[in-house]
């Protein structure tokens, strides 16, 4: 195994491009080291991004923020500025593994991973993050959810990787939140992952988006949910509404840790709940 | 394999290994470096019992590529006595009956003192949170949760001394 650690962009998309075999990009290694442990993989190259300066910034912009792809959630987690204008995105980054995988484990990488479970995507989605995907030959901006295409598989190219996570500028009277329902307190994986962000207009949701996460092959935006809570305070009747286009979205798998038809209900029951946090965030009454 | 050169600190001195590329950060300490405190529990990032710190951030070292920790400093348990004077919460540990097998302890230490550094008075909830990277298969957590209490309590009166 070739092991570099280029210093640009650019350069790390020429390694990726140039070589035969199998190459991957190592972010936090967090996924992949395990892989390549277990002998799941044998990659010919890996092109560690995090000596990129630009993958390690986290940046305030005039459309928002801009998140380096090689940013660990324990930084994220200390950045006072993104926790109050995405709460949400924040807290559902942080739920990712113990204090170790903390240090280590970027959202980039959480989406890259492509799994169904993955805690931070259902955030992103919800809050309308874009990817900065850069190739050889183009630079591309895309919405999250276009990048995982199935368990373990995305959009990009061979010579594509994501250089930084953007999340847009925030109106004023918006929150947003993330809650995952797992058998332990932590370091488990989600058996079903719900964010919602929202904004206010005169006390009644004008504009929200839904996500959900472990209940599909990809993470869901659910925009029926969405449609269910605008125009409302989030009473009884909306939320009742909202549960259900969220299990109506549902198409889980089985398994020890869920049944499909708990995970179908729960995804209701926690979607009921994000909501209720993210209007509170958002000054709701 | 592909072997490559890495210069590094560790425990503040510093070190030179040549390693495959594949290679764990733990194999290089245990096998190269005969730094043997960091255990290999499980090396998928679920016991934490290979963990140490890379940049003063606690990571498990058997999910970090030796080569990785070119121009990085680490510290490891062997790293946190004084000389022959243990730290708080080793003499903690040893007070509280918080070890059997051992296998464990480098790994809490090393988070112990990752938290300590960061919030020198840690609720017993947080404790639990900052620890549920390591797992204990003998002693239970409850002895491992006080002596931290104790180191904890041993270390704020140490500081306000100084
Ligand atoms: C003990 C443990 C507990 C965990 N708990 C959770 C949990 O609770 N919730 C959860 O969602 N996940 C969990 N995970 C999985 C993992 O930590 C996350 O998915 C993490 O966000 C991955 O980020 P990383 O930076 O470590 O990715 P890496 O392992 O570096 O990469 C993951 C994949 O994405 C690709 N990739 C990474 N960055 C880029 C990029 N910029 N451009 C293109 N491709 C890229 C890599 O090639 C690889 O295929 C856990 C893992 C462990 C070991
Ligand atoms: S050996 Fe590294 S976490 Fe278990
Ligand atoms: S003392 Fe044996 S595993 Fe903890």
């Amino acid at each position: 195994m070739r092991y570099e650690s280029p210093t640009t962009t650019k350069e790390a998309v020429a390694l990726l491009a140039g070589e035969k075999g199998s190459a991957y990009v190592l972010a936090g290694g967090t996924d992949l080291m395990v892989r390549l442990r277990m002998d799941l993989i044998e990659p010919d190259l890996m092109v560690d991004i995090k000596r990129i300066p630009v993958m390690n910034e986290v940046k305030k912009t005039a459309t928002g923020f801009k998140i380096g792809a090689a940013v660990s959630s324990a930084e994220l987690g200390e950045n006072k500025a993104l926790g109050k204008a995405w709460p949400g995105v924040v807290e559902a980054a942080r739920l990712i593994g113990s204090d170790q995988v903390q240090s280590r484990c970027t959202i980039a990488g959480n989406l890259c991973n492509a799994s169904p479970a993955a805690d931070s995507v259902p955030a992103l989605v919800a809050a309308g993050a874009k990817a900065v995907v850069v190739g050889k030959s183009k630079r591309r901006t895309v919405a999250v959810d276009k990048i995982v295409t199935g368990p373990g598989e995305t959009s990009l190219a061979k010579d594509e990787l994501v250089e930084a996570i953007t999340l847009p500028k925030r109106a004023a009277r918006s929150g947003d939140a993330y809650l995952r329902f797992i058998p332990r307190t932590e370091m488990d994986i989600a058996v079903v992952g719900c964010a919602v962000s929202l904004t206010l207009a005169r006390g009644v949701v004008k504009t929200a988006r839904v996500a959900l996460g472990a209940v599909a092959p990809t993470v869901v935006l659910v925009p029926e949910a969405a449609r269910a809570l605008i125009g409302t305070k989030l009473d009884d009747n909306a939320l009742e509404k909202m549960a259900a286009a969220c299990s109506a979205a549902c198409d889980p798998i089985d398994d020890k840790r869920g049944t499909i038809e708990y995970r179908t209900r729960v995804a209701g029951v926690l979607a009921k709940r994000a909501a209720k946090i993210a209007f509170e965030r958002a000054g709701g009454k | 394999m592909a072997s490559q050169l890495v210069s590094t600190t560790v425990n503040g001195d510093p070190v030179q290994f040549a390693c495959p590329t594949d290679e764990s950060l733990l194999n290089v300490l245990r096998d190269q470096l005969g730094l043997t405190g960091a255990k290999e529990g499980c090396g998928t990032g679920d016991c934490g019992a290979c963990s140490v710190t890379l940049d003063g951030r606690l990571v498990c070292s058997c999910l970090v590529l030796g080569v990785e920790a070119e121009g990085r400093e680490i510290s490891t348990i062997e790293g946190m006595a004084d000389g022959d004077k243990l730290h708080p919460l080793q003499q903690q540990f040893i007070d509280n009956a918080a070890l059997q097998c051992g296998v464990c302890t480098p790994g809490f230490l090393v988070a112990a003192k990752a938290l300590l550094d960061k919030n020198p008075s840690p609720t017993e909830e947080e404790i639990r949170y900052a620890l549920a990277g390591n797992l204990c298969r003998c002693t239970g957590y409850d002895k491992i949760v006080r002596a931290v209490q104790a180191a904890a309590k041993d270390m704020r009166k140490l500081s306000k001394k100084r």
